[in-house]
This record gives C-alpha cells, structure tokens and sequence, in this order.
C-alpha cells in the first residue's frame, strides 16, 4: 500500500512545536547555555566546559559540599513523608463513609488543604508553631517540652514533616478513596463468602485494586516533596544554620542570593535529572511488582 | 452439608413497612434436602438473585426465617454460615496464582496445610484447572477466571450449600455446554447441594433435578423438568418453559368441553363450578396441536407464518384474536391461509385466573 504524501500535516504540528518551543526548550537551552559558562556580571561571559559541573558533585569543593548535603537532606525528607503520608492516607480512605450526605462532607473537608496557596500554609505553620504565641508551640511548651523550632533542628524538622503531612495527606487519601470506590461489590461479597477477614480483604482485594492510584500518589508527592520550597522557606527559612535548606532553597539561594548563574543552573540541570531518575526508578519497580513471577511458589 | 428451610421468608429493599405488593421477594416457604441440585429460574427482576442474596446472607430479610439443618441463622453473617456462591461475573484475587485463589477460602477457615493442597488439587483435576496452578489469575481469559471462581465455590467440603449466580453469562456458548456438564458431573461426585439461578431454561432444565419457576418476586411452581413442561402449575410457567412457549388462550369451560370462538375442544377431565368471576383460559403446548387441512369438526385457523426449527417445524397461526403454535406434521404442506387444529385431549389444561385448575377424573 502506498503512503499517503501530506506535507501541510506539518503546519498542523507547528503551533503546538512553538508553544513547547518557546515554554520548555528555549528556557531549557539558555539553562544549559550557562550552565557552561562562568559570569562576573555586566553580561560578560566566560567559558568553563564541564567545570561547574565537577565542582558540583565532588563533596571536597563548598559548591559540592553545599549541594549533595542538601540533596541528603531532601532526599531523606522525601522519604519520611512517603512513609507517613501514604499509609496514612490509605487509613483515612479506608475509614470513609462509602454512601450518604458524609461522603460529601468528608470530601470537601479532605480538599481544604489542597486548596490553600504553599506560602499561606506556611505562615499558618510558622505562627501556630511559635512557642510565644502560636497554639502548637505554647501547648508543647507548657507540656514540658523545650519545643522551638528557630532554635533546634529536630523541632524545625519535625514541624517541616507535620505542616506537609497536613498539607499533602489529603491528596493520597482522595487518590486512594478513588481507587476503593472502583471496586464493585462482588469481589467484598465474595470475600465475605470466603471467610476472608478484614485484613485479608484489604491485602487480596483493596491494596491490589489501589495499586495503579498509589503509583500516582508517590510519583506525585515525590516530586512535590523533592521540589519543596515556599513552604520551609517561610516557617524556617532553611535554618535553624543548614539545618532545611532544601535543594531548591539552596539553589535560590546561589542564583539569586549569590548571582552564581553558572553554578545555578548546572545545579539546577543535576537536580532536574535526579528527579528524573528517581520518578523513572519508582515507575518501573512499581509496575514490575504485578508481574508474572517463575513459578515457583507453592498453593499455600 | 444441610437441609435448608425458608419459613416465610419475604424481602423488600425499602424495609418491612413498604407495600406487600412491593416486596421483591413475596413470602415464601419451601425445602431444599441436601445434596440437591436446585435451578431457580425466571425472568430478570423476578427475585431469584434476592432469594440467593438472602440464603447467603449478602442481604438480610425484612421477614421470615432461613433455617439450615433446623437452626435458625436468618441473623448470622455471610462468613457464619458455610455458603459458598459464584457470582456473575469472575471475581479474581489479583495479586494471588490460580492455586492460592483456590486455596483462600481454605486458608481463611484454618484448613491444615495437607488438606488444602490435596483439595486444591482434586478441584483444579475436576476443572482442568491443574496446567495454570502456579500462574497469576489476572492474565488467564474470562472463562478461565470464572472457573477459578467455580472452583473457590466448589473448594470446600462442609458448605451447606453451594449458589451459582447465573455463573456462565461470560462464558462463550460452546464451552458453556462443557462447564455445565462439568457442574452436573461435580455435584454428583462431590454430593453438595446446589442452587442454580438463571434465567435460561435450558440451563435450569439440563442442570437440575428441581426447577423453581419464579415470577414477580413469588415461586410459581417447583417441580422436576418432566412437571414444568407437562403440567405448568401457572400460565407464566407454560409460556417461560418450551420454545415456543404454551398456547393460553380464553375460553369457556364448562364439565368436559371448552369453547373457543364458538368451536367446541374435547377435554380428558371434567371441571364443573368453575367460578364465573375467574379468567378462564386453557393451555396447550404447541407440541400437543397439530394443524391439519380444514375440515369440519375441527377448529380452523388462520395460517400466518410456519417456523422451521430444523427437526420440527411450527406453524404460528391466528384464531379470532388469539395467536397460537402448533406442530406441523412431517410430510404436511398446508394448503392456502387456513388450516385445522387438532388437539391431544390428555394435555389440554385449564386455567382459572392464570393457576392450574385440577378437573375430576
């Protein structure tokens, strides 16, 4: 069969080929571009090859040691807030009502926190954690404990989690209530006619079902939580010392605070691709879980 | 293992205050002996599901009573009261090998490990099951899956009963011929009472030993296939049953003679007192009337259609305003638009507001 020949479709194309082009590629390549280069201000450039780079990942230079201790520090504050957000949102889903005026309500009250812009949350945290005045604070402190999250890494962090375990949890827990909702009541019945216990229900039956809706949920909150930036900016502003410096608050803090573009954006080129890598890593183990295995396991 | 009793037993899904004439299930009362096999069989929305529903325990009846064995467990949850069903359509533990399907009601009531694998395995031999033991459930094809769900049902011994909730609608017509005989083979070996709900005749009259007609949430008749089709209790049994359904049509009985449009049919028995308020009809199953060339004596009809079903052919005809069936004998070509009926005395019925009317020898 012969190829239909049109080569107006490429006028067709060309819009979209534009949007993207001035949106995403030309940003990207002026990144790029300083990436390479090294400035002392006055538009003046000067070559530096792979320089910015090297410098960037070897842990004995100040820019190195900056950037992989805050990639650490995020890294580690990524997972943390995996480990409680996603169980814990899988609970509230599993506690919703099913049926009823409740389920409205749940969901309205569930979406309140999505909808309040990053840098209002932040302040919200930052005053309800003061020990002075803020509710959180003053109680903790009138408790007995030496709360003070200006002071002491452990309280900044631990209030860092907290204000993204309220912010986000709501999220995976609608995620996960969409995805128990697609179950149809046969396969509850049908359980229920095995003698399947609770526990046994949500192993063999929910948590397969929810599986695609949780790959959503953690690809989603990792690149949110490895991104975060306005909301530990405004409750601690990355202190106390280093203690939250995040990467993106560090890199703020190198192009903007220092006017280092060139290491700014190799910095920010490395950040893009761990995202990247990690996003990919997740996606590819998590849709292999499902897989065929050799058959080996036995019948009980 | 268990004789099941309903004792009264009525349901509506708008609660006990609603309507009589509302209920999905009207009361009934009736036994299933153990080692059964029972089809319950009706149109859709006639409550034969409700009626499975409520033996399994997935609904709870507004009244009445389920017993199993004499105990009362109408308030017992579905896990108490050792029912196994298959539903519709296939319900598959996803993350689990066709054998850990099969194993998982056995492993949920603490079977020992030796038994579950020996009865796993005798299941799995019975369903041709035994080549996908060790492989996921989720890539097998729809028919494979509901087998693993007839095989869940099937895996446990002690069950009172099992259900099947029209359990082949998914499956591709040919093999729903091998899984029915399969079912049939099961229940003689493994001696479970079964209870088949479907609302395809042929698959209640080839599957089981009992048919329950069911229409507009009450049992109409229960009896074996031979009964249903030779003796319908109701009209509605008499159409739904045969293909084509019985002939019903009005007419005036009185002692051994039916009239219809002013043409008088011989009958076997004698029915007198028939009440003057009641709709009388008589039925006739298109297998019992022959059509015939016109000839005085016998009743004449119009000639609108002949049916040919291959082994027998059918002629739909009309009289006055009734439409009928009857069997074109072999080597008969009706001649013209009319014809004559003639009528096996022995299975014309009569019916008095749509029940079966039994006449005096």
């Amino acid at each position: 069969m012969e190829k239909t020949v049109n080569q107006k479709a490429w006028f067709l194309v060309l819009p979209v080929f534009l949007i993207v082009a001035f949106s995403a590629i030309l940003p990207l390549m002026t990144v790029v571009n300083y990436s390479v280069q090294d400035t002392f201000g006055n538009n003046q450039f000067f070559w530096n090859g792979v320089g910015w780079f090297k410098e960037l990942l070897d842990p004995h230079t100040d820019l190195g040691e900056r950037f992989l201790a805050s990639v650490g520090r995020n890294l580690l504050f990524s997972a943390i807030i995996l480990a409680i957000e996603v169980p814990l949102g899988i609970v509230v889903a599993l506690s919703m009502p099913r049926q009823g005026w409740q389920v409205a309500a749940c969901l309205v009250i569930l979406a309140l926190p999505l909808l309040i812009p990053w840098n209002v949350v932040g302040t919200i945290w930052q005053i309800f954690g003061r020990p002075d005045i803020g509710l959180l604070g003053y109680v903790l402190n009138r408790m007995g404990f030496n709360y003070n999250y200006v002071a002491n890494d452990l309280d900044a962090w631990f209030t860092v989690i907290i204000m993204d375990v309220w912010h986000w949890t709501s999220l995976v827990a609608l995620l996960c209530y969409a995805g128990l909702k697609s179950i149809p009541d046969a396969y509850y019945q049908a359980a229920q006619i095995d003698g399947a216990s609770r526990w046994a229900v949500f192993k063999a039956i929910q948590l397969p079902k929810m599986n695609r809706v949780l790959l959503i949920a953690v690809l989603l909150r990792f690149m949110d939580s490895f991104m975060i930036y306005t909301e530990p900016f405004v409750v601690t502003g990355g202190g106390p010392g280093n203690s939250t410096t995040f990467v993106s608050i560090e890199l703020v803090k190198i192009a903007l605070g220092q006017f280092d573009l060139g290491k700014a954006a190799a910095l920010s080129l490395v950040y893009n691709l761990i995202i990247l890598i990690v996003c990919w890593l997740f996606y590819t183990v998590m849709t292999n879980a499902g897989a065929d295995r050799p058959a080996k396991e036995s019948v009980v | 293992m268990a004789r099941i009793d309903l004792v009264d037993l009525a349901h509506s899904y708008s609660g006990n205050d609603a309507p009589p004439e509302s209920f999905a299930l009207k009361p009934v009362t009736m036994t299933w002996r153990q080692g059964g096999a029972y089809a319950l069989l009706g149109p859709s929305g006639c409550g034969k599901t409700t009626l499975l529903n409520l033996i399994s325990g997935i609904v709870t009846p507004s009244r009445g009573k389920i017993l199993f064995d004499g105990a009362d467990i109408t308030q017992a949850t579905t896990q108490k009261r050792n029912i196994a069903q298959v539903f519709q359509f296939p319900v598959i533990y996803d993350t689990m090998t066709v054998g850990q399907n099969l194993a998982f009601p056995l492993k949920n009531r603490g079977v020992p490990d030796a038994d579950i694998v020996a009865r796993v395995k005798q299941i799995a031999d019975l369903l041709d099951l035994t080549p996908y033991l060790n492989r996921k459930a989720t890539r097998l094809t729809a028919d494979a899956k509901q087998k693993i769900s007839l095989g869940r049902g099937l895996v446990r011994s002690d069950v009172a009963a099992v259900l099947f909730d029209e359990p082949l609608t998914v499956i591709d017509p040919e093999l729903k011929w091998q899984l029915r005989s399969k079912l049939k083979a099961l229940h003689r070996e493994l001696d479970l009472t079964m209870i088949y709900v479907t609302h395809d005749q042929t698959e209640a009259l080839t599957f089981a030993d009992t048919v329950v007609v069911m229409h507009d949430g009450r049992v109409v008749q229960s009896g074996t296939p031979a009964e249903l089709f030779d003796k319908p209790a109701h009209t509605f049994v008499g159409y739904f049953i045969g293909s084509p359904g019985m002939n019903i049509v009005a007419a005036q009985v009185n002692g051994r003679e039916a009239r219809i449009d002013g043409h008088t049919i011989a009958l076997n028995r004698s029915y007198n007192g028939l009440s003057s308020q009641a709709k009388i009809e008589i039925g006739v199953r298109p297998e019992f009337v022959d059509i015939a060339a016109p000839a005085p004596g016998l009743l004449s009809a119009n000639i609108e259609r002949i049916d040919d079903l291959g082994r027998i052919r059918f002629a739909r005809v009309r009289v006055g305003d009734a439409r009928l069936a009857a069997r074109v004998p072999a080597g008969f070509s009706p001649s013209g638009g009319t014809a004559g009926l003639v009528f096996d005395p022995a299975h014309v019925h009569v019916y008095a507001d749509s029940l079966l009317v039994e006449g005096a020898a």
